[in-house]
Parts: C-alpha cells; sequence; structure tokens
C-alpha cells in the first residue's frame, strides 16, 4: 500500500493484559514481507494473544501495532487465519465447499464486501478459486463431504484452504498441527513452506525443534520477546524461555525429511527439541 | 378425514386456516434452521413470551393486536440481543426475566380491558379458524419480509451461525446481522401466533427445522425440509383436530412432538446399523 515500506508487521513496546492478568509486556516484533515466522514460547506465554492483536481481535492497553502499514481492523481482510480449535460446531450441516467459500466474504471493495453482491449465493468465479484452493491444500476430493466428517488432518487442510481463499497477503496460523500426527505435520509444513514462496507467513507453535527446520526464523514469546532470530536455538535459550532445564534429544523418524524434536522431561506439557539442521 | 375434507371445500373459515397454516410454515422453514443450529432456541422463546406485552397494551389502547405484537417482538429482540451482545455472563438469567415481564405486563393490559377471557386463550393458544383475510394479507407481507432478508443476506447468516469469529475476521458486521437474524425470529413469531399462541410458537419454530436437521446435510435443504414439516404439521394438525372440535393449535404441536419423537428414535438407529454394518463389512473383507 505503502510502496516504501515492505513490513507486513509492525509491534512497537506492545502490553497487554486480561482484566489484572499481565499477557504481553513491551513486546516489540517486525516482520518484513516475504517472512515465514515462527512464534514459539510455552503455554499461556502470550502467542495466540499477539495473534489476536495482530488481527484486530483484541486492542492493546499500552504500544502500537500496524498491519500492512494500517491499524488491524482495516487490514484484516488482507489476512488469511487458521485458528487452533475449529470454533464451529462439528454438526452444523454444511460441506466443505462451503466452509471454504466463507473465506471469500469480504473480499472485493466497498459497500458489496460488506453485504455482497448477487442474490443469496455465491458467483461461479468464486467457487471456482474455493476449488482451485482445495486442490492446493491437496484437499480436492474432500469438496462435497459434510465438515463433521473429516478427521483430524483433513479439517486442518480445510481451514487452511478456508484461510488461503480469500487471497492474503499474511497468513496467520495458530498451533495448525496440535491435534494431528506427526507425519501429517510434517506435510502441513511442507505446505507452508511451498506457500510461503509468495506469502508472508506467522505460525504459532509450542515446537521449536520443529519448526525451525521449515521458518526462516523464530521469536520467542514468553510474556516479552525474548529471542528473534535465525540462528540454530541453543540449550540455554530454551532454558530462558520456559525457564526451567530441559533435557533435548532428537529423533530420527526414518520416513520424515527431517528431524523432529520430541517431548520428554517428566510433566513436561509442551514438545520440545533441537533440530539437527540448524 | 372425509368430513374435514368435505366441510374444506365449502367453508371458507377453513380454507382461511389452511391457508394460514401454509404461510406460517414459510417462516418456520425460513428462520426455523437458523434457530436451531445456532442454538438460540432459549432466546426465541423470551422473544416470544414477551410478544404479550405488545399484545394486551394494543388491545388496551384499542390497536390492532398483531400490530402490538409485531412492534413487541421487534423490541423484545433488540433488547434481548444487546444484553447477548453486551452481558455474556448472566445472560440466560436476563433473557428469563425479560421472558416473565414481558407475559406480565401483557397480562397485566389485557385484564384491564373489558371481554378479556377469550381473546388471552387465543394468544396465548392462538385460533387458526379465525384468521381473517386481512391478517393473511398481513401476514404474507412478514413472510416476504422474511425470504427477502434470507435471499440477500443468506452467505451472511450462514457465516455468522457457522463461525462468528471468522466472519467478523472476514469483514462481516457480527453484530448487526446477529440483530437482524433475532428481528427475523421475531417477525416469525408473529407470524405463528394466529397459528398455535405465542406459547406455543417455539415448538412450531424449532421441532420442523430440528427433525429435517436429522434428515439433512445443508442448511438451504434443511430449510426445504422444514418448510414441507412445516405445511404437513398444520394442514394434518387442523385436519385431525376438526372432526373431534379440538383446539388446533395444541393439537399441531402434539403432532409435531410426535414427529420430532420418531424422527430422532429412527435417525438414531440408522446411524447405530450404519456403523454395525461398516464392522461388518470390516471384518469381511479381513476375514475374505
Amino acid at each position: 500500500m505503502q510502496g516504501q515500506s515492505q513490513r507486513v508487521i509492525e509491534a512497537e513496546h506492545l502490553s497487554f493484559a486480561y482484566g489484572a492478568v499481565p499477557i504481553l509486556e513491551d513486546v516489540n516484533l517486525q516482520i518484513e514481507a516475504g517472512e515465514f515466522l515462527g512464534l514459539v514460547g510455552p503455554n499461556a506465554g502470550g502467542k495466540s494473544t499477539l495473534l489476536k492483536l495482530m488481527l484486530g481481535l483484541l486492542t492493546p492497553q499500552q504500544g502500537r501495532i500496524r498491519v500492512l502499514g494500517r491499524p488491524p481492523k482495516q487490514a484484516r481482510h488482507r489476512l488469511g487465519y487458521v485458528p487452533q480449535y475449529p470454533s464451529f460446531p462439528r454438526d452444523f450441516p454444511i460441506d466443505v465447499l462451503n466452509v471454504v467459500l466463507m473465506g471469500r466474504l469480504g473480499v472485493g471493495a466497498g459497500l458489496s464486501a460488506v453485504l455482497g453482491t448477487g442474490f443469496g449465493g455465491w458467483r461461479r468465479r468464486d467457487r471456482e478459486i474455493a476449488r482451485r484452493t482445495l486442490l492446493e491444500v491437496e484437499a480436492g476430493d474432500l469438496e462435497s463431504a459434510p465438515i463433521g466428517s473429516l478427521s483430524g488432518g483433513q479439517l486442518q487442510r480445510v481451514l487452511l484452504a478456508r484461510a488461503l481463499v480469500g487471497e492474503p497477503e499474511l497468513l496467520i496460523l495458530d498451533e495448525p498441527t496440535a491435534n494431528i500426527d506427526q507425519r501429517l505435520e510434517g506435510e502441513i509444513f511442507e505446505l507452508l513452506a511451498r506457500l510461503n514462496t509468495n506469502l508472508t507467513i506467522v505460525v504459532v507453535s509450542h515446537d521449536i525443534g520443529f519448526i525451525s527446520s521449515y521458518v526462516n526464523r523464530v521469536a520467542c514469546l514468553n510474556r516479552t520477546l525474548i529471542c528473534h532470530q535465525t540462528e540454530s536455538i541453543d540449550g540455554e535459550m530454551i532454558n530462558t524461555l520456559y525457564g526451567e532445564p530441559v533435557r533435548m534429544i532428537t529423533h530420527d523418524h526414518g520416513t520424515d525429511d527431517h528431524e523432529h524434536g520430541q517431548s520428554t522431561g517428566a510433566g513436561a506439557h509442551h514438545a520440545r527439541g533441537v533440530t539437527p539442521h540448524g | 378425514m372425509a368430513e374435514f375434507l368435505n366441510a374444506l371445500s365449502t367453508h371458507a373459515f377453513l380454507q382461511q386456516a389452511l391457508i394460514a397454516g401454509l404461510l406460517a410454515s414459510i417462516g418456520c422453514g425460513l428462520v426455523g434452521p437458523f434457530v436451531v443450529v445456532k442454538r438460540i432456541t432459549f432466546l426465541a422463546g423470551g422473544i416470544a413470551h414477551s410478544v404479550l406485552a405488545g399484545m394486551g397494551a394494543a388491545l388496551y389502547y384499542g390497536y390492532d393486536p398483531l400490530t402490538g405484537a409485531l412492534a413487541a417482538a421487534v423490541l423484545a429482540a433488540l433488547l434481548i440481543g444487546w444484553v447477548r451482545l453486551s452481558w455474556r455472563t448472566g445472560e440466560d438469567t436476563a433473557i428469563g426475566a425479560l421472558w416473565a415481564i414481558g407475559m406480565a405486563i401483557g397480562i397485566l393490559f389485557v385484564s384491564k380491558t373489558p371481554g378479556y377471557a377469550t381473546d388471552l386463550m387465543s394468544f396465548l393458544f392462538g385460533n387458526i379458524l379465525l384468521v381473517p383475510a386481512r391478517e393473511l394479507w398481513f401476514m404474507a407481507t412478514l413472510d416476504l419480509v422474511l425470504l427477502l432478508s434470507v435471499a440477500l443476506f443468506y452467505r451472511q447468516f450462514v457465516a455468522i451461525t457457522f463461525d462468528d469469529e471468522f466472519a467478523r475476521l472476514r469483514g462481516v458486521p457480527v453484530e448487526l446481522f446477529y440483530l437482524l437474524l433475532l428481528v427475523l425470529v421475531a417477525v416469525t413469531v408473529v407470524l405463528m401466533i394466529q397459528v398455535v399462541g405465542l406459547i406455543l410458537v417455539i415448538a412450531l419454530l424449532t421441532l420442523p427445522a430440528a427433525v429435517a436437521g436429522q434428515w439433512t446435510r445443508t442448511l438451504a435443504a434443511m430449510m426445504g425440509m422444514a418448510m414441507g414439516i412445516g405445511v404437513l404439521l398444520t394442514s394434518g394438525g387442523l385436519a385431525l383436530s376438526y372432526a373431534p372440535d379440538l383446539p388446533t393449535g395444541p393439537t399441531i404441536i402434539l403432532l409435531a412432538g410426535a414427529l420430532y419423537l420418531i424422527s430422532a428414535v429412527s435417525a438414531g438407529f440408522l446411524a447405530k446399523r450404519r456403523a454395525r454394518r461398516a464392522v461388518r463389512s470390516m471384518n469381511e473383507h479381513r476375514d475374505g
């Protein structure tokens, strides 16, 4: 929009609290166009909150956030969002194509973007784009399946298609692989890496080791931003992030073309690990 | 039944009753599915019952009760919508309060109006046999309003009932469409009051849609089927109640309740049988 700046996200001294509970403190984060940023940190470290601030679903008490050079609410129709948990009832009577088509709402300009054009139904162009996007995420065969009949991995692909179908400039994903197995997790991230060639991506994860083989920068968040860099993640940094010693191991899954860190520590809920690729 | 068909061809009041049932069914098909999938039956019940305040006031001041009902329903819908959007917690207590307060106001007005007893009964339980022709026109107008709103904003209504957070991110004015949906519920309630009365409205609004939901896989199909079931129930109830001279509204509702029960039981049975068959064919596949 503004030409001189390629900055997709610009957060300055961002602080946020739910009631009296501080969640984010003085967060400064810049994301350039074309980046694939992994946002990691412990549970309740503020990752989802930071995403919601980017999406304009929450307003910071302090600081400033710009998305594509604008206030989040004005930019959010140019974003794609994949939530951590599907926020809809699984028994809703709707098929996959129509779920994906909802991502076409708000595409276009002016009043027609808000109220939609045409009488009720979708235009043929919208349907074509939705079908093409389903093929892109390898879910073309699911088009007429009821949304409630999908497996976790299939649902994740459909939610990704719903986020992509609006042709976003920035894709935001909140733990996109939290509810699916590791093989599918790899497939989804391969797909994201492909999409990254013409799309800026921010992905939240609690699994540093896994995502660092795909993303080109990691930002670690535990109330405030502890690190954001491209170098490999060392044990000391993870200790700072999680505030406790962490045992690190690497797993070789054999079939995967990458190695994958696994959760080990007794009682530790979040998976941690290191990547051999650095 | 023969007696009913015979009477139908000769009595204008029966023909009008049948048409009233058809007109109410259109609303039941267009709006009922949204109430069911969005799970706002309790909200709709609150709107329906607080309508009595408007009917009572209209009666007392000498206006047409249906006009009063429409005004009260829309007001109640906006009030309940506002409570829902801004209170989040304690919402059902607030709706329950509006529900009862609306009825209390209505009953006070009706009791201060001379000759209230019959009117009150027909408000509460409907009287499809006493629908005058001009009220059929009024109902047809309400249907037109519903049809236009749903046709124009179908995608937006689906989006906010399916996933309101995502709809908001796509720039849909979620609060506006939520309030509009509740106003449509209010309009539908008024549409059905003549047929089954305001106490029984909630059953006619939700049961045909719930039955349809057990047998369809898209919202549009659910709407069509709910409309058909509405026609079946209103005409069936009218026919059944005619010969033994039963009140029509409760007959329609009992028919709806029976259909819902049968549908729920058989849908559950079929789902179990499908699962058993799937496991059996899996076993055969493995063994063979």
